[in-house]
């Protein structure tokens, strides 16, 4: 292709400098791509994709909507935190009275969770306190909650990556 | 159609520098993150301890000063908190084991920043700086002495001191001479002899013995290192000058550090420590008594008078969540050690929780090949380092002394 662009180019002559630098033009822009692709293929992590790190979800069995945030908004690592849990029914009407559970660990360290953190205070609107959360160093961590409640016993789990 | 000619021109040598390597930067942005991360800037300032109400007051600290380096606090009137703490010595003694009154059987721990510490000792038998300056006081191979006589001491030698600070001793007349519940056999019969209202008043002068340790070991922090001056200047763009500035063999230790060695997992943050506790498979030590770390840890720190939950802790109990949400059993917790801050760590070998490896190099054969553990389960995996490698940790991690 180039050895044919560049016979037209000598056999033509100098007349059609202008296409010449249409080409150039061209060619460097299609090298600025490529090139700005392999920086974006060479920098970008290649590990797989994360686990799912929703804040809100279905319970394993459907019987509640949990979700999870920080109190604080904010999540400090090697700090002692508290959290709410928010359990709501299928049907959207907040789930009061739940016996709740915690437990977790960093399923790739193989270790558990550093603290115990327990479900402390309920403050209403089906939110519940988790006091006692502490993540202690960056990667993939996991939290289970076993709950019961009028409507029955289910479980979620939490992913939260550091 | 000149300019557009020479801007795609511009573009295509743009492009072939950066793919050529011109300037290849030396850490990825993630890197940096984590780097700025250890840097000793990143070190908030030190929280109140509100179970202490002592700890900030200076007279306090003066008078912990005072008895951290008193020889006359022990039984024999050899050994002070600083026999083992040396302070020309980063505040530790470079055997393997404390020798105080007997041999311990644990690795004197270094004392900078230790005020930040969520747990104290290898395994976290205490909650708080106060009620670990405690506990050696009684310990028969360390400072050997009990309660009834350090308030016996305290009143005839620093009475006034101690008056002007924590108010009016109680009345020490009917007080034995020597009484403690963890004493000798006549140590512990004394004790149990004593009214309760008796035995309060020595605890509390004991507890405010080690509230006014604890106020002087508030001032023991970590000082800056090279390290330190390479993470700021690359933080901040500017080429580390001087010292500063890192050889080729400490780049690549400092790589390894927050890469493929996985140290910086729980070596993390400005202390180099997660303040956890882990079972690396650090092998037991022959002779030895049997040492299950943090999982024998939980039981006695909870029947410890003076934890958080005791009545010796000033302010209000929200300041015991760690207690409260402590991990009490598991098998995680067997052979469980505090994870050492690594300042200071390249000068003051040997190393581990009973001073098991002579050499950092020996430290890193070890979490190379990650030896199972002898009881529970080591959470270390195998590294695999090359020699290169090692001594480039090795180099890496003695920048954290310089
Ligand atoms: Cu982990």
């Amino acid at each position: 292709m180039r050895h044919a662009a560049h016979d037209v180019i000598s056999r033509r002559g100098t007349g059609l400098a202008s296409i010449w630098r249409y080409i150039l033009a061209g060619l460097g822009l299609a090298a600025l791509l490529v090139g700005i692709l392999a920086v974006v293929y060479l920098t970008a992590p290649h590990s797989a994709p994360g686990p799912d790190t929703a804040r809100s979800k279905k319970t394993a069995s459907g019987l509640f909507v949990a979700s999870f945030e920080p109190e604080r908004g904010v999540i400090r690592q090697g700090e002692l935190q508290s959290w709410l849990l928010t359990l709501k029914t299928a049907a959207g009407a907040p789930v009061e009275g739940a016996a709740i559970t915690v437990s977790g660990g960093m399923p790739q360290h193989n270790h558990g969770l550093p603290t115990s953190p327990q479900a402390t205070d309920y403050l209403g609107e089906g939110r519940y306190r988790i006091d006692g959360v502490k993540f202690t160093m960056s990667g993939w961590w996991q939290l289970r909650f076993a709950i019961s409640a009028a409507a029955g016993s289910d479980s979620v789990v939490f992913n939260i990556v550091l | 159609m000149r300019r557009l000619a020479s801007v795609a021109s511009l573009a295509v040598l743009a492009v072939l520098a950066l793919l050529g390597g011109c300037g290849e930067p030396e850490f990825s942005d993630a890197e940096k993150k984590t780097i700025a991360s250890l840097a000793l800037n990143m070190l908030p300032a030190l929280k109140a301890d509100t179970t202490n109400q002592y700890a900030d007051v200076p007279a306090a600290a003066a008078l912990g000063s005072t008895l951290f380096f008193d020889v006359g606090m022990s039984r024999d009137g050899t050994v002070s908190c600083s026999t083992c703490h040396k302070i020309d010595r980063q505040f530790q003694d470079d055997l393997p084991q404390a020798v105080g009154v007997g041999r311990t059987n644990r690795r004197t721990m270094p004392l900078a920043g230790v005020a930040r510490d969520p747990w104290f000792f290898w395994d976290g038998r205490r909650d708080s700086l106060w009620a670990q300056a405690l506990t050696p006081l009684e310990n028969p191979l360390e400072q050997a002495g009990n309660r009834a006589a350090f308030a016996h001491y305290i009143k005839n030698r620093f009475g006034e001191r101690y008056e002007r600070i924590f108010g009016p001793l109680p009345d020490l007349s009917a007080v034995p001479a020597n009484a403690s519940p963890l004493g000798t056999e006549a140590e512990k019969t004394a004790w149990k002899a004593m009214p309760a209202g008796e035995q309060e008043d020595v605890n509390r002068v004991f507890a405010n013995i080690g509230k006014a340790i604890a106020a002087f070991e508030r001032s023991i922090e970590p000082a800056q290192t090279r390290f330190d001056r390479f993470a700021i200047d690359l933080a901040t763009g500017a080429k580390p000058e001087g010292d500063a500035a890192f050889s080729a063999e400490e780049i690549l230790g400092l790589k390894l550090f927050i890469s493929k060695a996985n140290c910086v997992t729980c070596h993390n943050g400005p202390r180099f420590t997660d303040s956890s506790f882990h079972n690396t498979g650090v092998p037991p030590v022959k002779d030895l008594p049997p040492d299950r770390g943090r999982a024998d840890a939980v039981t006695q720190v909870q029947a410890d008078p003076f934890n958080c939950f005791g009545k010796f802790r000033d302010g209000d109990a929200g300041a015991c969540r760690e207690l409260r949400f402590m991990v009490k059993d598991g098998q995680q917790l067997v052979r469980a050690y505090k994870t050492p801050s690594l300042r200071g760590a390249a000068t003051r070998a040997p190393y581990m929780h009973a001073g098991q490896f002579a050499s950092l190099d020996e430290v890193l054969a070890h979490y190379s090949k990650a030896a199972a553990a002898v009881e529970g389960v080591s959470e270390v995996h195998p590294l695999d380092l090359s020699d290169r490698e090692r001594a480039a940790l090795v180099a890496f991690l003695k920048t954290l002394s310089d």
